[in-house]
């Protein structure tokens, strides 16, 4: 790392994140002048993005080669009141509490409560989507069976391919014109939609061209007024930059990157979309540039390096924006879900497409230590030993990056949701785990799903222990279950019922998105939108599945596998008396609890008895879910990925059959119960591996060692064990590299290790800004002492 | 064979050996009153098993809240193990790896041992035997042609030092040293390095000198004592059995692998 580098990663890395209100402050300007209502929905919101793009500050960072904020400063943090408004206590809130803190001034405060929050109230998203929400739904939602994610953030988990670095934006406005041509007014009733949709597409592309524009006009004005000849001459050519880009194609690897972070700065103004915004395939969109300007001598491997740190850091400079709604304890990331993806196959003929920028890419990752943007390998059977290798080597720092996703599982994905190879082929995982085709889906999860406290329900006949409320159906008292299939049943007429009511939700939830919320800018970014003269939100993309994520296989299995093994199969247990136990919590019959904790089949341990209920938990969602129709012509698909709501699900959901006491976390993605005594990681991947990852959009399992088991030779065993994972069509796995004792002594002294990073669920993360409840949950996590 | 420094002595025996870990104990009482036997009393404010009553019946291993119990060792069958081994299948033939028989000691099973290795070999996986090399050499023998790679632990080459500490003379070990290598089976040696044992540079050396008049030796590798035996003694109720020593430093294993390269072959330390 050299100087500017480690200045500008030093800056980043100490500035605090702070709340900025300028955009909420412009966004109200735009509603309240009344130009919105003389227009259409789609146009008012591209002409807010111009707005905003022509008054918001200009930020050049001294020393950066790459330009452009979100806000008016790194780490000022703008906030989305359109969407959700935040009020004075969450301000307050997140100012005071110890964890993901943003500072808030006074000012900003005032001009809250004096003119966002009096304009706002009523009129937010939020506030839309609550009340179109029924009473079964609300009384869902209350006792934590599922989460809803339209009500913090716009549908987003978009990712861009490798359009931009191709054709310029007034290129694409060129395909709005030729789309506009082609309106058949006479024989389509959408065409009026249609017609505003596109001519919003094409103000919002002339919105990121302003800001790219006034990033040029800055940079020659500073380079005017610099003194130091070679920061003039950057200036200089950082000016020339943005005049060149993303109007027109990039010709340089420069220009490659600058074309994205205004790209980028776009989407994220524009909305405050799910998992912000991604390059994905950066190793491929880079290779052309950097082979071509290494042959011709204009760029050097160390010029390459520099330039894709000073992108790492923009990322950096970037939190994501606090919820609404917040509270002391809930934990929160400053980690916005960017997930750069390196290696993998080919789009054109799926061969190997490991390169040199993918080599350059692992070394800022493991030189850069930072929590985002956070990095991924695709490993295909194609890519070369010395590639996973070396992957390993980074992930051995610590960092818990890369996470490792399986190449020809993804495919296998792509092409059970319906996508071509060669669209399959070009995209790969984002956010946490799921999969999309990169420039061409909308992928939006919408919720999670807590399977354990719907068994809970089904051993309540539908009650909810925690209210005393009947929040499902009514399937049975537990004692009349006279096997376990019937205990199953009630299970799955429960899971039906939840389900149901998520995807009514989810139904109206969508077509208030696609109807008050477009995204014009995002839209021009995504095929086939131009084209179909539709938005992103509303059925534009060329693929549009909606997933509602699987939360706590791992919990469940063990729940139905002690209640099958000593009940059904033993006998040694009635129902009566389980139910009775799970009520009082074990209170008064800890041997009973400890007998159903250590004596009954666990899932993790390759063991068939337990991990067939896990098939099952997995297959009886899959049938429940997969498949059924949404609102934008696309399919729901399934995965299980849980982020940290399993800290969440797990505090709303009582006792279980196996032991576990009210309260405690439920397991993570598709790890085991935490704590669970396996044989070592080959069983747990066994495990793993017996649900069938072809049929989900994405599943994550996470494993932690100990630093000393990866030294020398267990480098290789990492790589063998990812490798032999694979090839039992695994789709991710990541790992956590810190010991226990580490991570021990870091909740007793946080300022001593304010730069712990450990692998929470798809994402890294600092220790320190970890909710206590999370931080145990990690330490807690089976820990590997050997391969 | 009776290493004083032994890392397995919950293997002395043929029987499964209750095993019990003082330091997690809450003294709650709940095995004294749950053995079917009563095999558990308190001696003290300590519960306390009578080995000879105990019927290995694992009664009170679930049930006791600190997880002090456990049982090492058990009965089963060559089903059984190939089994679980085959578990593993798929991460073999991504490391080039396999299943090494260990223990203990594996060559006191000969049967069963000579049956897994036939079930592994039809099944193409990979086989080692983790051996003292302190069997009957007609044993040895039968098994040599089933398995695909020894490691042969080789302690002294002084007879009475290695009596005084492991109990028994170090002849039959170095005869099927030679036999293992002259049927051309491919030999890893293994030294434990014990401090007073054998941590100097000419007792190491001496060790290699003998190794270099054999063929197939593809490997020494130095490993330093540690004091995992100990406290399995303790657990085992018997903490007189192991003597406890310090690991050797850094610089004693570097110098004595310094003595096993000098004499042309490939080592690492650690094991």
């Amino acid at each position: 790392m050299n100087e500017r580098i480690k200045k500008l990663r030093k800056q980043s890395v100490e500035m605090k994140p702070y709340i900025s209100s300028e955009r909420a402050e412009l966004v109200t300007d735009f509603y309240q002048s009344g130009i919105a209502s003389q227009v259409s929905v789609p146009v008012a919101r591209a002409m807010l993005l111009k707005h905003i793009m022509e008054n918001k500050t200009i930020c050049v960072n001294d020393g950066e080669l790459i330009v452009g904020e979100r806000g008016p400063a790194p780490k000022a943090t703008p906030t989305y009141p359109e969407l959700c408004c935040h009020g004075l206590e969450d301000l307050e809130i997140m100012s005071r509490r110890d964890r993901t803190t943003f500072n808030v001034s006074e000012e900003v405060k005032k001009v809250y409560a004096e003119k966002i929050i009096p304009f706002w109230k009523g009129k937010t998203i939020r506030e839309s989507v609550f009340d179109a929400m029924t009473d079964p739904w609300h009384l869902a939602f209350e006792a934590g069976v599922f989460t809803e994610f339209m009500e913090q953030r716009a549908p987003g988990h978009a990712i861009l391919d490798d359009k931009i670095y191709k054709r310029g934006l007034l290129d694409f406005q060129d395909d709005i014109r030729e789309s506009l041509r082609k309106l058949e007014n006479a024989n389509d009733p959408e065409a009026d939609a249609k017609q505003e949709e596109l001519e919003a597409m094409r103000i919002a592309i002339d919105a990121v061209l302003v800001l790219a524009k006034r990033y040029a006009d800055t940079c020659a004005e500073m380079a005017a007024g610099e003194k130091d000849p070679s920061r003039k001459q950057e200036l200089e050519h950082m000016a020339a930059i943005c005049r060149h880009v993303p109007a027109y194609a990039p010709r340089t690897f420069h220009e490659a990157l600058q074309a994205y972070w205004l790209v980028h700065l776009g989407v994220i103004t524009e909305l405050n979309v799910w998992d912000s915004y991604n390059p994905g395939r950066l190793d491929q969109h880079l290779r052309p540039f950097y082979q071509q300007e290494i042959a011709d001598g204009t760029l050097t491997e160390k010029d390459a390096k520099e330039l894709l740190e000073c992108f790492w850091i923009k990322f950096n400079n970037q939190p994501a924006p606090p919820k609404v709604g917040i509270t002391e304890e809930q934990s929160g990331t400053y980690t916005d879900f960017a997930l750069i993806n390196v290696g993998g196959v080919k789009p054109e003929d799926g061969e190997d497409a490991v390169n040199d920028v993918s080599y350059l890419i692992l070394d800022v990752v493991e030189e850069m230590q930072l929590v985002q943007p956070s990095a991924c390998i695709q490993l295909s059977i194609k890519n070369p030993q010395a590639f996973v290798k070396r992957a390993c080597e980074v992930i051995r720092t610590g960092l818990g990056q890369p996470s490792v996703f399986n190449t020809e599982v993804i495919l296998k994905e792509m092409l059970h949701d319906g996508k071509t190879i060669e669209d399959g082929r070009a995209g790969g995982p984002s956010g946490c785990v799921t999969i999309s085709a990169f420039g061409k889906e909308s992928c939006t999860l919408t919720g999670y799903c807590n399977w354990p406290k719907i068994l809970e329900l089904a051993l309540n006949n539908g009650i909810d222990p925690n209210s005393g409320k009947q929040i499902g159906p009514q399937t049975g008292a537990p004692e009349t279950f006279t096997d376990f299939q019937h205990l199953i049943v009630a299970y799955k007429e429960q899971l039906r019922y939840f389900l149901d009511l998520k995807v009514e939700g989810n139904s109206t939830i969508e077509r208030i998105y696609a109807e008050q919320m477009p995204a014009p800018f995002m839209s021009v970014l995504v095929d086939d939108c131009i084209r179909k003269g539709k938005d992103y939100h509303d059925g534009g993309p060329r693929y549009n599945p909606t997933y509602i994520q699987g939360v706590g296989i791992g919990t469940l299995t063990d729940a139905l596998a002690a209640t099958k093994f000593h009940v059904f199969d033993k006998q040694t247990l009635t129902m009566r008396d389980l139910a009775a136990a799970l009520r009082s919590n074990f209170e008064n019959d800890e041997s009973l609890r400890l007998r159903l904790e250590h004596q009954s089949p666990r899932y993790g341990r390759d063991d068939d008895y337990a991990d067939a209920i896990a098939v099952e938990a997995f297959n009886i969602y899959y049938d429940l879910l997969n498949g059924r129709p949404n609102t934008k012509g696309g399919k729901y698909r399934v995965n299980l990925l849980p982020t940290t709501v399993h800290i969440y699900f797990g505090q709303v959901t009582g006792a279980l059959p196996h032991g576990r006491k009210a309260g405690m976390p439920l397991s993570d993605g598709i790890s085991p119960t935490q704590g669970t005594k396996s044989d070592g990681p080959t069983t747990i991947a066994k495990s793993a591996s017996k649900i069938d990852h072809a049929r989900t959009g994405g599943t994550l399992l996470n494993m932690k060692f100990n630093p000393q088991v990866l030294e020398g030779e267990g480098l290789d065993k990492l790589t063998y064990l990812i490798r032999g994972y694979f090839k039992l069509q695994g789709h991710h796995v990541q790992f956590n590299v810190v010991s226990k004792e580490t991570m021990l002594a870091a909740q007793k002294n946080p300022t001593a290790y304010k730069d712990l990073i450990v692998r929470v669920a798809g994402y890294s993360d600092y220790f320190i800004d970890l909710g206590v409840d999370l931080q145990n949950e990690i330490i807690a996590r089976t820990e590997m002492a050997d391969i | 064979m009776r290493c004083v420094w032994c890392h397995n002595p919950e293997s002395w025996s043929r029987r499964p050996e209750p095993m019990f870990r003082v330091n997690r104990c809450l003294q709650c009482g709940q095995c004294v009153q749950l053995c079917p036997q009563h095999a558990v009393q308190f001696a003290g404010s300590l519960p306390q098993t009578n080995g000879d009553k105990c019927t290995r019946c694992g009664t009170c291993i679930p049930t006791c809240p600190g997880q002090a119990r456990e049982i090492a060792g058990r009965t089963v069958t060559v089903e059984e193990v190939i089994t679980e081994i085959a578990k593993d299948r798929v991460f073999y033939e991504e490391s080039g790896g396999g299943v090494t028989f260990s223990g203990g000691e594996p060559l006191m099973q000969p049967d069963f041992l000579l049956d897994l290795l036939t079930h592994c070999r039809q099944q193409g996986i990979h086989t080692a035997i983790d051996t003292c090399c302190f069997a009957p050499s007609a044993v040895l023998e039968k098994v040599i042609p089933a398995a695909d790679l020894f490691l042969c632990d080789v302690k002294h080459i002084n007879a009475d030092k290695h009596k005084q500490y492991t109990g028994v003379e170090n002849r039959l070990i170095l005869e099927n040293l030679r036999l293992l290598t002259d049927a051309d089976c491919p030999v890893i040696v293994r030294i434990p390095v014990v401090p007073g044992f054998n941590d100097t540079p000419e007792e190491i050396t001496e060790i290699i000198s003998y190794l270099k008049s054999l063929n197939n030796i593809h490997q020494i590798d130095l490993l330093p004592y540690n004091s995992g035996g100990v406290s399995k003694a303790q657990r085992l109720g018997k903490p007189g059995m192991i003597i406890k020593e310090q690991r050797p430093s850094e610089t004693v294993m570097r110098t004595l692998a310094g003595c096993v390269r000098e004499c042309g072959f490939k080592t690492t330390t650690g094991g």
